[in-house]
């Protein structure tokens, strides 16, 4: 069967979203960066606001985001996109802004401007990939490393005493009044993709209403910096990683 | 009107859309005037009080990019927390507008005027080859004037602009003429992310090339910018030039102390002229290579331990003597002093 053939009306089952480009992924194999990605893409398609959408991309792996999102977007300094998105939301308050950020990004050298954009509630969606490590830069600890876990700035382990604790920064930031819907999710199986698309939809749903920040983490694998395969990494995951950071919504909006 | 309060009023009748700033002495003011005055109700203008210097630059940033007028202040220390959003915004280049009422330093240093970032400002500040447009009032109805100049800068070449006041003026009070009313405008660039525009690519702002012969082409491209403000944006003035056997160099605050050293001296006898570069870059260094050739030799006066003397020294090129008098920390030097320094180090050196 020729490539036209499968591609003939009848036989498209599933299309990829046009609000994102055509552009080939660096992510490495098996990382969830790309699946995020589209599941933003496709409630950002769905809810048919590519044209008042604006995103903001951060520093680390998805630096790069904007080669791959069909909307206007910034590359903001590392840790400064919720700095950056309340810029753009102040003086574009009826568009819909985004931020992308990783562990790194967010938690460790943007925690100020993560709390800060929270706490004032400014409307936008956070968008935060977790996946325990810095692996741009080539598999660092990052602020949410687990207890033991190893990466190249812990070799032995991340020893709490000396190191600091895993960050629980979404719990941290859903006890601020400004945020207003607060969820974990991840991207490593169907039911799970699907979950974290609703949950990203209903986020940029609830921009429109004002009624403050919405956080959605996404927990997430990192085969090259965990060093293992992707179906290994997705089993270190739920095995070790969702004891610490529990899937599910962590703050609702009050009915 | 107190400077730091005439600068925040000119900011809304330039038509700003947004400041985004955070306290500190001696520009804390222009935020408090701006949060009084709620120019949200006047104009639409947009002020937010960030949580620190980085916050708020990086706002600018987020803002600027969306083609907005965007302003922020602050002072010395809180200026060197803004510099990593400024080589941001100049590798993006994007127009902004920033006030740095300057105060001694190093470190927490002192809150007392000071013209120590000197270099800071004019050698671009931050990480990276890049230049800050940077204007020096001396009063404060040239602050209020290079509020409206500043914006226009910085949309004509899409660069930050720096205005580089000093503590003197920011506190001190004087008479001011403000200018009408500006609309904020309401153009969309086609370098601001607004939207994407069907049927067009989407808009990206971003200081990144992994490539670096892309890189070196954003800094080439940034570079023939820097070359054009230069030929066109050279701001200063001259006093009792014209006979002059011997020249002042001084900037902003400072220079209005030398003008009265000037005219001492000129009672006492002594020929001696001022140069005050109004724009410190690009600077005026044809002007002041020009006027060397008579002159017997150059006093420069700052309020630091010798900075803008270095791009004197380059712009004369060894053609006459060039020295330096300075007062730092915090300390204003006092025209008897000033005339002091000129009569040991030039006259009499």
């Amino acid at each position: 069967m020729s490539e036209n053939t499968i591609k003939t009306p009848e036989n498209l089952v599933y299309e990829k979203t046009s609000v994102m480009t055509d552009r080939v992924l660096h992510y490495c194999p098996g990382c969830g960066h790309g699946t995020a990605h589209r599941m933003l893409a496709e409630a950002i398609d769905e809810l048919g606001i590519q044209g008042d959408t604006i995103g903001v991309a951060p520093v680390g792996c998805s630096v790069l985001a904007y080669y791959y999102f069909d909307v206007d977007m910034q590359e903001a300094a590392h840790g400064r996109a919720p700095a950056v998105a309340t810029g753009i939301k102040r003086v574009l308050p009826e568009k819909y802004v985004f931020t992308y950020q990783g562990d790194g990004d967010l938690a460790a050298i943007g925690t100020a401007e993560t709390i800060h954009a929270c706490n004032r509630g400014e409307n936008i969606l956070v968008v935060f990939i977790n996946n325990g490590i810095y692996g741009m830069t080539g598999g660092q600890m990052a602020p949410t490393t687990l207890e033991g876990m190893k990466s190249s700035t812990s070799p032995r382990g991340r020893d709490v005493k000396t190191m600091g604790n895993p960050l629980k920064i979404t719990e941290l930031v859903a006890q601020l009044p400004g945020t207003y819907f607060v969820t974990r999710q991840s991207v490593h199986t169907p039911a799970n993709v699907r979950k974290t698309k609703k949950a990203l939809k209903k986020a940029l749903e609830y921009q429109k209403l004002n009624k403050g920040t919405c956080f959605v983490e996404v927990v997430a694998n990192c085969p090259s910096g965990w060093k293992m395969t992707p179906v290994q990494s997705n089993k270190w995951m739920e095995e070790n990683m969702f004891p610490y950071y529990p899937l599910g919504d962590i703050k609702v909006p009050e009915k | 009107m107190k400077g730091n309060e005439a600068l925040a009023e000119a900011a809304i009748r330039a038509g700003a859309d947004a400041y985004f700033g955070y306290p500190i002495t001696p520009q804390s003011e222009v935020i408090e005037y701006l949060m009084r005055e709620n120019p949200a109700d006047r104009t639409g203008m947009q002020v937010l009080q960030a949580e620190s210097e980085i916050a708020a630059i990086n706002m600018v940033y987020g803002a600027a990019g969306c083609g907005k007028r965007v302003m922020t202040s602050s002072s010395s220390p809180g200026i060197s927390l803004k510099m990593e959003g400024v080589s941001y915004i100049a590798g993006a280049e994007l127009p902004c507008l920033l006030v740095n009422v300057v105060r001694g330093g190093p470190g927490l240093g002192t809150i007392q005027p000071s013209q120590s970032d000197y270099f800071q400002a004019v050698k671009g500040g931050g990480h990276g080859d890049y230049k800050m447009i940077v204007l020096a009032p001396a009063t404060v109805q040239e602050s209020v004037d290079y509020v409206k100049l500043g914006f226009e800068l910085a949309f004509k070449y899409r660069n930050p602009v720096m205005i580089l006041s000093d503590g003197i003026i920011g506190q001190m009070m004087e008479k001011v003429e403000l200018f009408e009313q500006q609309p904020r405008s309401k153009e969309e660039p086609e370098w601001a992310t607004v939207g994407k525009k069907e049927g067009k690519d989407s808009v990206i702002v971003t200081s990144l090339q992994l490539q670096s012969e892309e890189q070196e082409k954003v800094n080439l491209r940034l570079q023939a910018k820097y070359r054009e403000v230069e030929k066109n944006e050279v701001m200063y003035e001259t006093y009792n030039c014209e006979d002059a056997e011997y020249l002042f160099a001084a900037f902003g605050s400072c220079a209005r102390i030398t003008r009265k050293a000037m005219e001492m001296a000129r009672k006492k006898g002594i020929k001696v002229g001022l140069i005050r570069p109004q724009t410190l870059y690009p600077f005026p260094a044809d002007a002041i290579s020009e006027l060397s050739e008579r002159m017997k030799g150059i006093l420069t006066v700052e309020m630091n331990a010798g900075q803008m003397v270095e791009d004197v020294r380059l712009a004369v090129n060894g053609k006459t003597p060039v020295e330096h008098f300075g007062r730092f920390g915090g300390v204003i030097p006092s025209p008897e002093e000033i005339l002091e320094a000129l009569e040991q180090k030039i006259i009499g050196g």
